[in-house]
């Protein structure tokens, strides 16, 4: 059976080039980055490269800003608990509330540690309560941390990065952003946008699982996480995977190369040709987020009425990789907190769909997808005690 | 993906009985899309007072449907009296067995079952009775229920329940009451005085009590080490046992057998028991 693969928000196929770029270091450039001899000495030579790379792909001014991270939400976790602790005293952190664990949970734990936290609502489109987060910029006592994600990971919903770190600098805060969902979808310039720090993951952009990166601008006080070697100076020891390293920064390079050839464009086409057809063809649906302020792969639609894991289940028997907010996709018995924070009604929560194109996504895929949710939909309905048979 | 057995894959893609009974003589509808899962159930009798039609309706999600499916297939040929006996345990059991934190399916289809008979009886709509004390406001789980599900499964900790009924699992503001309800049943049952078997039992009060040791005199020391046991058979006074859990394969498990099991059957049943393993 063919696989059509809609879930690149959860994860992404590893791009050919980047395996490839990944495999000398395996067999034969295998040396360690800090040994005293050429042939560790030349791999170090190729981190330094590779942290150019990754460096380039958000225009960060410098390689060293770059602190290579397991994943991201290693890379969350260095940031909040890494900032937090070189505080003298408690302060105040401002985050949102449709983050991503790797953000919500450190926080629970940081208003153990005597801090407080401020979770800024949104609306029922997604968009984030400016009028909520400047109050709350205004309010906060001791030092402060912003850490508000880039764009949201089931809605697609793209936060207005540059004015919230305009106002938090304002303000004397120190922001971070969670930009997973954002990276290799919607251009990145920390030379334009005033965060201080910014984690990504590879593996949502056509590298391995494995691998992740924080972005530490110059000047920001940071204590390490994991402490050990020299390696990224001291911020993060232990010996670099220098193979993900390698594949992350081809990566960078490839994403860097699509974007420019136009593949954000033919996605959200695509994205677009679904949304339109799901609509069509699927009463009582509707579109969960901002469709204007998206990132171009991500789609997330309520079939109301129905259940988000019969769903899934049942587009699996067709081989379609999609994913839901519904409580029993999650493995929860609540839905998903983004959804809820957005208001959306019940009918609609449990039957939350989200399908994530990546630059792989065809034309096909689409139609196929478009011939077979329609009769799946419809399906669960005619079992469903809410329709009006 | 869950962990699904072949037969809840089945049931969920080929339900049985999906739809309505015109004119129906039992029908209810319990859960709602607030908690993420529903199903309407419905039964028609025979003229020989059995049940010869049993339809549904189920939105949630494959293990709730493949439940409801299930129910369906179980009623269709007993009587009124048979259905009510009819356990949420038996229903995963049908299915051969759900996930832990998918037990709530089975509830809902127990819960639905009940529902309808009373419909039947009655005529009212629903049971939830207005003086019921609600513990779980979230997913609107009484008290009584909690009660029930944790004896009737046997549960020790408030996962459990969660996993049963979803009680506990929202806001977790009730976690404590729930962990009150359920030491407080356990204490019932332990605490109850087991008759003495001075006088001659029947069989079936004899394999009751059987169980009854089991369940709390033996299992909770095997609970300890992950393990559990089974009755099998009971033949005369010859009562056959199968270890489950970490007991099973457990070299110690003859052991537990003839000083845990027999010692415990004999004080409590009867002294001319001879326990055996399958």
């Amino acid at each position: 059976m063919k696989t059509v693969y809609l879930d690149n928000n959860a994860t992404t196929q590893p791009a050919p080039e980047v395996i490839e770029a990944m495999m000398p270091y395996f067999t034969e450039r295998w040396g360690n980055p800090s040994s005293m001899h050429a042939f560790g000495g030349n791999v170090a030579r190729d981190v330094a490269h590779a942290r150019e790379s990754l460096a380039d792909f958000i225009h960060a001014e410098r390689p060293e800003e770059i602190i290579i991270e397991g994943c991201a939400t290693e890379a969350d976790n260095h940031a909040l608990f890494g900032i937090t602790a070189a505080w003298d005293r408690p302060g105040t952190i401002i985050t949102s509330r449709v983050e991503h664990p790797a953000i919500l949970g450190p926080c629970l734990r940081l208003r153990e540690l005597g801090h407080t936290v401020v979770e800024i609502g949104v609306d029922g489109e997604g968009n984030l309560d400016m009028a909520a987060y400047e109050e709350a910029l205004a309010n906060a006592q001791g030092p402060k941390l912003v850490s508000i994600m880039w764009a949201n990971n089931e809605t697609g919903v793209i936060f207005p990065m540059y004015d919230i770190a305009t106002k938090a600098k304002a303000a004397g805060a120190i922001v971070h952003t969670d930009a997973v969902q954002a990276a290799g979808k919607i251009e990145l310039d920390v030379s334009n946008v005033p965060v201080d720090l910014l984690s990504i993951a590879g593996h949502k952009m056509h590298a391995p699982k494995g691998i992740g990166m924080l972005y530490v601008r110059r000047g920001t006080r940071l204590k390490p996480f994991t402490i050990g070697g020299h390696q990224e100076r001291g911020r993060r020891g232990g010996t670099e995977n220098v193979p993900y390293i390698v594949g992350f920064a081809k990566a960078c390079e490839l994403a860097k190369a699509s974007h420019a050839a136009g593949d954000d464009r033919r996605m959200a086409a695509l994205r677009d040709k679904l949304e339109a057809g799901l609509l069509a063809t699927c009463p009582d649906s509707r579109v969960n987020g901002n469709r204007l302020q998206r990132v171009p792969n991500t789609l997330n639609i309520s079939f109301e009425y129905i259940e988000g894991e019969s769903v899934l289940y049942h587009l699996s028997d067709f081989g379609i990789c999609a994913s839901s907010g519904s409580a029993c996709a999650a493995g929860s018995l609540e839905p998903s907190h983004v959804i809820r924070a957005m208001g959306v009604p019940f009918t609609a929560v449990h039957g939350s769909i989200r399908f994530s194109l990546s630059r792989y996504t065809t034309e096909e895929e689409i139609d196929y997808v478009l011939q077979h949710c329609p009769e799946v939909v419809a399906k669960m309905r005619a079992m469903s005690p809410f329709v009006k048979h | 993906m869950w962990d699904y057995t072949d037969k809840v894959m089945d049931h969920f893609r080929n339900p049985r009985n999906v739809g309505a009974i015109e004119n129906p003589d039992g029908k209810a509808t319990v859960g709602s899309l607030a908690c993420g899962d529903a199903l309407t159930f419905m039964f028609k009798l025979g003229a020989d007072g059995k049940i010869v039609e049993a339809k549904f309706q189920t939105f949630g999600c494959a293990s709730a449907v493949a439940s409801s499916s299930a129910l369906t297939e179980m009623v269709i040929g007993k009587t009124v009296e048979e259905a009510e006996q009819i356990t949420n345990r038996q229903i995963a059991e049908y299915l051969g067995g759900l996930p832990d934190q998918k037990m709530h399916c089975s509830v809902m289809g127990r819960e639905a079952l009940e529902a309808a008979i009373h419909n039947y009886r009655t005529g009212e709509e629903a049971v939830v009775q207005v003086h019921e004390e609600i513990v779980c406001t979230c997913f609107g789980v009484s008290r009584e229920e909690i009660e029930r599900i944790t004896r009737e499964n046997h549960l020790h900790t408030v996962e459990e329940v969660t996993n049963f009924c979803k009680a506990g699992g929202g806001c977790g503001m009730c976690v404590d009451a729930i962990r009150e309800i359920v030491d407080e049943v356990n204490h019932t049952q332990a605490a109850a005085p087991l008759p003495s078997p001075e006088k001659k039992l029947t069989v079936l009060q004899k394999i009751k009590l059987i169980e009854r040791t089991l369940e709390e005199q033996v299992r909770p020391i095997l609970r300890k080490d992950g393990g559990d046991v089974e009755l099998v058979d009971v033949d005369g006074n010859t009562v056959t046992i199968a270890f489950r859990g970490m007991c099973s394969g457990c070299r110690s498990a003859a052991l537990t057998r003839d000083n845990v099991i027999a010692t415990a059957l004999h004080e409590f049943v009867d002294p001319a028991i001879v326990v055996v393993s399958e």
